[in-house]
């Protein structure tokens, strides 16, 4: 019944197993834990700490380096998409001037390849290098299994199987977050430029803290 | 439905096997020390994967399951009591008082001055509160944190009267801190209301914590600045409409936790008085609005959003007016329910079922999305997609003594629509509990089966104007569409002339992906259906209870429908969107005007 690859994947899957257990099994487990935060929730439902690289050759934590304490826009790509690819990149970098120098300082963006077998990280970086792509915009590649559990955890996927393996046809959606504040949301790729940057603002630190920031 | 891949099915059967093996589990009380004896449960506190025991644990890629369902802690249902929501009290006077253009200085966020202040005067002021709410489920779960209007959820219900103005200001008192999800910016949208664009809650008229926003309701019926001088056309009337935030992005987040509620508008025909006009049953003894919610909730039992999901999202617990399951006590006599789907995504069939007995209860329909029909027509069930409303009049002078079941039948397993499928009785989803065990009393309602008249429908055999075409799909890469264009708030795609009369043909023709069902909303005016099926399934007929005005239209896989509208007596923006509310935050909405001079765009 419980083979050893089953326990393993079990294990495995530790950090994401949020969502599992009715509360009859878990009411009187760790009786002396405090409670998870919803950020703590959040954490552990959707943002797995894997290890990505940047196109400057940077090894990064997807939680710890990337996420923690900071408004992000993500999206998926990949360098010789031809499809909502351009269209989408040549839109943040728009979006990327008319947030001026808040990028890079308190909001980051981050395109994700849907191709990390043929996205290395000297693709990515003659990739940023073509479309001007500024300071404080990664684009990062990583271990399969790691992209795609970062693209099904974030819901950039399709609901049909077909669909959702043809790479041409990975998602358009842009999301956003503000990670300490847990406020996310999203807004389609090919959206009006200044139409993503009121979305992205709609997640924006309370206008004390914009200040304190802005520092 | 059209697309079952072998993985799913895989996948829903590991479902159900895994509900089964918990309920089992739980049905014999194993202690924790037990499961681990047992080897179910590692010291970490998890489930061994029994095969089917726990799907989602299996399921490393999704958050929620890629069925966007959700494993709630169980719950004993029937213990509290149905919660009936205080009537909203009106207040002397505001400060500042309300100004007709926007008081910016005082912290007001409107952005354009009341069309009718002057006109139809507000002759009742409320104040309200987006606040904090801590609410109590089920005894087996902890004190939620949510959000409410007065701090309850639902919010307070408003009884209003046509011919009696009201102004509500809307106060953001919400925290900087979500909980997790929610956003504290807010835009409250009175649906079905007659309303002028300013104070309509229209999403991208959002306001910040610290500000107010005043809504003048003029409770007036339509036509009264047209073509029904002074008083409006009284086969307009609206009797049960709702309130919910509606900021634009945000407004499944901001629903889901807490923020809507009921308005119920009388006149002199439905009076809430059952000795006078229609005599419907008396509010609000015998007239009871009822909001069903479907949520999750996560394993420390706190309510939870799936942040990320794209399709819609389907919680397996059952909530009637903020409370998983309740039981309401009643009279043997006619009680008037007023039913809401306040989402975000389940569509419900729902059956008057009595656990010990296969009969088949009838009862009646009288209104459609909170328009009365013409008639009373009797059913054995209603259907409701998410924002349709349904009022019922149902005599339990029949069942004294008795217990009935409120049970939504429809099979639906994922967030994109429901299922062509009926469960059996009795193994649905068990909303309410009603006993019928309080002594009987007098009973001055109406019987429909007299077929009484409530109104007639208004004509729809004028010339429209300009027929338009709406194509709700998504894109090839996953996006949500009307006309393969998305939701942006400075982008007026087309712009009704007033006073004229318009087709609009609403189409769902999605070809290349699992088939959804939108459930599409406009604001502002009603409709009446020229053609096209309105039902939940493609085989059926269409009933008499959709032979009325409308709000809120389910567009079913392949089908399109064509529908009628007048738009009279305001001007300005308002939006049509999909009232999935997870479709509707990723842009599958679109913002629309009427003004003096219209356009005659076909395909805007």
């Amino acid at each position: 019944m419980i083979d050893r690859r089953n326990l393993m994947a079990v294990v495995g899957m530790a950090p994401f197993a949020g969502w599992t257990s009715a509360r009859a099994f878990t009411e009187d487990s760790k009786p002396n834990a405090a409670p998870k935060t919803s950020r703590e929730v959040l954490r552990d439902r959707y943002f797995p700490n894997v290890v990505l690289t940047t196109h400057e050759g940077k090894k990064v934590r997807f939680y710890d380096d990337l996420l923690k304490d900071k408004i992000v826009v993500l999206n998926f790509m990949y360098a010789s998409c031809e499809g909502v690819c351009p269209v989408i990149t040549a839109n943040l970098m728009t979006v990327q001037k008319l947030l001026g120098e808040r990028v890079g300082r308190d909001i980051f963006i981050y395109s994700i390849t849907v191709r990390p077998e043929e996205d290395s990280p000297k693709v990515l970086k003659e990739y940023a290098r073509m479309h001007g792509i500024g300071p404080g915009w990664l684009i990062l590649t990583g271990e399969p299994k790691d992209v795609e559990l970062l693209r099904a955890k974030l819901g950039f996927v399709d609901p049909n199987p077909e669909v959702d393996r043809d790479k041409a046809r990975h998602s358009g959606v842009i999301r956003f977050g503000n990670e300490p504040l847990q406020r996310w949301g999203a807004c389609p790729g090919q959206s009006a430029p200044d139409w993503i940057v009121a979305s992205i603002k709609s997640v924006d630190w309370p206008k004390s803290e914009q200040a304190k920031r802005a520092g | 439905m059209a697309y079952i891949s072998k993985i799913n099915r895989r996948q829903l059967r590991d479902q159900a096997n895994a509900a089964k093996n918990r309920r089992e589990l739980i049905a014999a009380q194993f202690s924790r020390r037990d499961l681990m004896k047992m080897g179910l449960l590692t010291s970490a506190g998890l489930l061994i994967p029994k095969r089917g025991l726990s799907v989602r644990a299996q399921d490393a890629l999704s958050s929620f399951g890629q069925t966007g369902q959700c494993t709630s802690p169980a719950t004993t249902p029937f213990v509290d009591l149905l919660p009936i929501m205080p009537v909203k009290q009106s207040v002397p006077s505001l400060n500042p008082a309300p100004t007709e253009c926007p008081n910016t200085a005082a912290g007001e966020s409107r952005t354009r001055c009341h069309q009718a202040f002057t006109q139809l005067p507000p002759q009742r002021l409320y104040q309200v509160v987006q606040q904090t709410a801590n609410v109590t489920v089920s005894p087996d779960l902890p004190v939620q944190t949510m959000w409410g209007f007065d701090a309850i959820v639902p919010g307070p219900t408003y009884v209003s009267n046509y011919g009696v103005p009201i102004l509500v200001r809307n106060v953001n008192s919400l925290p900087i801190n979500n909980g997790g999800f929610g956003l504290p910016s807010v835009s409250t949208h009175l649906h079905n209301g007659h309303t002028p664009s300013e104070s309509d809650g229209f999403p991208c008229d959002f306001f910040e914590i610290g500000h107010f926003y005043d809504q003048h309701y003029p409770n007036v019926l339509a036509g009264f600045a047209s073509d029904h001088q002074p008083n409006g056309d009284i086969n307009e009337a609206l009797s049960t409409l709702w309130y919910h935030d509606h900021r634009v992005d945000f407004t499944s987040q901001n629903v889901y936790k807490g923020l809507a509620g009921f308005f119920l508008l009388f006149n002199q025909f439905d009076t809430g008085n059952e000795s006078t006009g229609f005599h419907l049953p008396s509010f609000p003894d015998f007239d009871i609005p009822m909001m069903f919610a479907d949520k999750c909730f996560d394993q420390a039992g706190l309510l939870a959003f799936d942040l990320f999901n794209l399709d819609g999202i389907l919680g397996d617990k059952f909530l009637v007016n903020g409370k998983i399951q309740p039981v309401l006590h009643v009279s043997p006599r006619r009680y008037r329910f007023r039913w809401l789907n306040s989402g975000p995504s389940r569509f419900y069939q729902i059956f008057l079922t009595r656990l010990d007995s296969s009969t088949t209860n009838q009862f009646w329909q009288i209104s459609n999305d909170g328009n009365l029909l013409p008639h009373p027509i009797q059913i054995s069930s209603v259907k409701l997609g998410v924002a349709e409303r349904a009022d019922v009049i149902i005599d339990f002078a029949p069942f004294a003594g008795r217990t009935l079941y409120l049970e939504n039948r429809l099979v639906q397993r994922n967030g994109r629509g429901p299922d062509c499928e009926l469960s059996q009785r009795g193994q649905g989803n068990l909303l309410l509990q009603i006993v019928v065990d309080l002594p009987p009393v007098a009973d001055n309602s109406v019987d429909p089966a007299t077929n009484p008249t409530f109104y007639t429908l208004p004509d729809k055999t004028a010339q429209p104007r300009v027929t338009r075409t709406f194509n709700f799909e998504l894109t090839q890469n996953g996006q949500w569409t009307i006309n393969n264009q998305f939701m942006d708030c400075n982008t007026i795609r087309f712009t009704v002339q007033q006073n004229t009369v318009e087709r609009w043909v609403l189409r769902n023709t999605q070809t290349d992906r699992p088939a959804w069902t939108h459930p599409i909303h406009i604001h502002f005016e009603e409709y009446q259906i020229f053609s096209g099926n309105n039902q939940f399934c493609f085989n059926e007929p269409p009933t008499s209870v959709n032979v009325s005005r409308k709000d809120v239209i389910r567009l079913n896989p392949n089908t399109q429908v064509t529908l009628f509208f007048r738009f009279r007596d305001f001007l300005g923006r308002y939006p049509m969107h999909c009232h999935n509310t997870i479709h509707e935050d990723h842009a599958m909405m679109l913002r629309w005007e009427i003004g003096t001079t219209g356009d005659l765009n076909q395909n805007p």
